[in-house]
């Protein structure tokens, strides 16, 4: 009997290693990108390309995708969106790689959309903002959850209304990601009948902001709706803290990207105080779904090792979460079959680290998860602060909220 | 009126750190004849080594500037030798290539500077960073203050040094009649290294001052290209009170249209200045007719 066991454990063993053995033969499922890995998008670029390759490693683990292996494919656009064409030409047509993922951000994104359109695939969008609102292609999914368009900006001022706002003060870099930004704030803040009573745009790379500030506080708002770059974040917030922005501002911030990343969080400190912003992801309670600490398990030490955002709360899960979206929907059509893939993701939601993600026909989100939190008693020169609970209490959605609005502006900044 | 006022107080202590990051070129672009693109680079490359310093060490930034000074000097001694024997040496078309030779360093600088910290944006911390000084109704931020002051030293000191040092006044020499210099036994290249060492190691105390005024990213060299290179051009090259005038004149307008008039427009204005002092004096507002 025991030979016989072992006989036959021999045998299943053999087996099972021929088998194994053509699924290392089969060749991999290739996914093509372009990441920002140097230029002004490097930072969100790196940290996004480590959440998906932490999904590879992982889905790897798993055995892979249809029994073959998952390979990234990743070239570096240089932050610039005359690149990203000429790449991801080269992927389909050198590397034939089966899926795209989109560059991270909105302008190396924007050019690529003809393209994908034009052949007909499958596009998993990486962070950019309304690409697909001119072309309207069928086969684009945003894993960003900012859902409707003007939902970031209503969000925002529906905070600042219930805390007795009735005018706006409007400050946006000269960009288009702003510049989208404010107009949708524009169009909120006239269906919610209030006035916009500063309204300006600077150049990037303004160097001093104390001059534009004097100017907003001369118009006294009650809310002010920021929509800068991380330099200008920055900038905007030192200026704050030198020449204030007077007791009548209830509410501060709402599109302040660099806010989100570790780098500036720690160099601002305390500066933070009070700013009311959007987010993607914050280690409060709400936001812990199936497999969202073991993916932070994972990336804080590779993150450390990559000199790459030591949080990455902004865009690394989304990644992570791209693969998931992708991963869910082949195994449910059993092949790479890019409009059965996205029909299903048409269809169905799919739960990610980042909750469960349903899509609208348009390729956004069918309902926003894109947070407003509350910067509250943070403390200079500590990143590890960021970590707890508490920090960026979270105002929006309702779902995922875990506390009150401080207001006003200058009271919450103590 | 009193935003009017507030404006150009802002405008000239801006001014000031515009001056404070332009000196440097101004000696070595203005006096040299170095087409040095990578000024700029070299001012960010400073300024990490200030944040190093304070990060680390918690040095005060404008101490740290100083400490990188002697450094920076042969830095821009080796720079000098490594662009003149390849490039200077050579002959007439050699300006065109050393723009490319200073572009190759400024982007040599950008990845190093991305390999050793990141991606990320920088700052420092230090007492007068995050303050205002109250002046009635006014508020002064403290970072400015300290720009104005540092610039205005410098100007003076390197103004001294060209003016009353042996060694500044060959410098003004060479930039003049290099043939001249050269028949009276000294060695030109020896003195144009010498003075592209002084334009680099200003950038210990510019680059502080960069990155306390507000934070830093390895590409922000591109921003300041045009800066600095406006303000040189319009200061007339060589003049270091020039410059420092030029710089006020460019601060105060790019902060008036930027508080009064929409800030979409204050670049485009002090681009357009500097074309309008180009027309009129060719030599720039403090040069002198060749």
């Amino acid at each position: 009997m025991k030979r016989r066991t072992f006989l036959g454990g021999t045998i299943a063993a053999a087996v099972v290693g021929r088998t194994s053995g053509v699924v290392a033969e089969q060749p991999p499922v290739k996914i093509g990108m372009s990441m920002a890995q140097t230029g002004g998008l490097a930072g969100g670029g790196k940290a996004s390309q480590l959440g998906i390759d932490i999904w590879r490693d992982d889905v790897n683990a798993k055995g892979g995708l249809l029994g073959r292996k998952v390979e990234l494919i990743v070239y570096d656009d240089k932050s610039s969106a005359s690149e990203t064409p000429a790449i991801y030409s080269k992927l389909l047509d050198v590397d034939k790689v089966d899926l795209l993922f989109a560059p991270y951000a909105t302008v190396p994104t924007a050019p690529l959309m003809p393209l994908v359109k034009q052949r007909g695939l499958l596009l998993m969008g990486n962070f950019s903002f309304q690409v697909n609102s001119k072309v309207g292609h069928d086969m684009w999914f945003n894993n960003a959850p900012w859902g409707p368009a003007d939902s970031w900006a209503a969000a925002f001022l529906d905070l600042g209304q219930k805390a007795g706002g009735k005018t706006m003060a409007l400050l946006a870099a000269d960009q288009e990601f702003a510049q989208n930004l404010a107009v949708t704030a524009k169009a909120v803040a006239k269906k919610l009948n209030m006035s916009v009573v500063f309204d300006q745009s600077y150049p990037p790379n303004t160097v001093e902001f104390s001059g534009i500030l004097r100017a907003l506080n001369a118009a006294k708002p009650d809310i002010v709706y920021v929509a800068s770059y991380p330099p200008d974040s920055a900038g905007i917030l030192r200026a704050v803290n030198e020449i204030g922005v007077g007791d009548n501002v209830k509410i501060f911030g709402g599109g302040m990207v660099g806010l989100q990343f570790a780098a500036v969080m720690e160099n601002l400190g305390s500066l933070l105080n009070g700013v009311v912003n959007y987010n993607t992801w914050l280690p409060e309670p709400n936001m812990y779904f199936d497999g969202t600490k073991a993916f932070f398990d994972a990336y804080t030490p590779r993150a450390k090792e990559a000199k790459v955002d030591p949080l990455g709360y902004y865009l690394a899960p989304f990644g992570y979460a791209s693969g998931q979206l992708v991963e869910q929907a082949i195994k449910a059509v059993g092949s790479l079959d890019q409009k059965a893939i996205a029909k299903y993701l048409h269809a169905n939601e799919v739960k990610t680290i980042v909750g469960p993600i349903a899509f609208s026909a348009d390729g956004e989100r069918k309902e926003t998860a894109t947070l407003m939190a509350q910067f509250r008693g943070v403390k200079d020169k500590n990143v590890e602060q960021f970590r707890s609970p508490g920090k960026q209490v979270i105002l929006f959605p309702e779902r995922l909220k875990s506390g009150e609005l401080v207001t006003p502006f200058e009271a919450a900044r103590t | 009126m009193a935003l009017l006022l507030d404006a150009v107080v802002i405008g000239v202590l801006l001014g000031c750190f515009y001056a404070a990051v332009s000196l440097g070129l101004s000696v070595s672009f203005g006096l040299l004849d170095v087409p040095h693109v990578a000024h700029p680079a070299f001012l960010v490359m400073a300024s990490y080594a200030v944040f190093f310093l304070n990060d680390r060490f918690d040095i005060d930034p404008l101490l740290a500037g100083l400490m990188i000074t002697p450094l920076l000097f042969l830095f821009g001694l080796v720079a000098y030798r490594l662009y003149y024997e390849t490039f200077e040496k050579r002959g007439s078309d050699a300006g065109v290539r050393g723009i490319a030779f200073f572009f190759g360093v400024a982007f040599i600088i950008e990845v190093l500077i991305i390999l050793q910290f990141g991606v990320d944006q920088r700052s420092v911390t230090a007492t007068y960073i995050g303050k205002a000084w109250r002046i009635g109704d006014m508020r002064i931020p403290l970072r400015l203050l300290v720009a104005f002051a540092v610039a205005a030293g410098l100007t003076i000191l390197l103004s001294l040094y060209l003016s009353k040092t042996f060694m500044g006044r060959a410098i003004r020499a060479v930039a003049q009649d290099q043939e001249a210099l050269r028949l009276m036994g000294a060695n030109p290249v020896k003195i144009k290294q010498w003075a592209f060492g002084i334009a680099t190691a200003v950038l210990g105390i510019a680059g502080a001052l960069l990155i306390i005024v507000a934070p830093v990213d390895p590409i922000l060299d591109r921003a300041y290209i045009g800066r600095t290179f406006c303000v040189v051009v319009m200061a007339g090259l060589g003049s270091m009170t020039g410059t420092l005038i030029a710089a006020i004149i460019l601060g105060v307008v790019e902060t008036i249209v930027l508080t009064l008039f929409g800030a979409s427009w204050a670049p485009a204005i002090s681009f357009a200045m500097l074309l309008g002092v180009l027309a009129i004096r060719p030599q720039g507002l403090f040069g002198r007719r060749s």
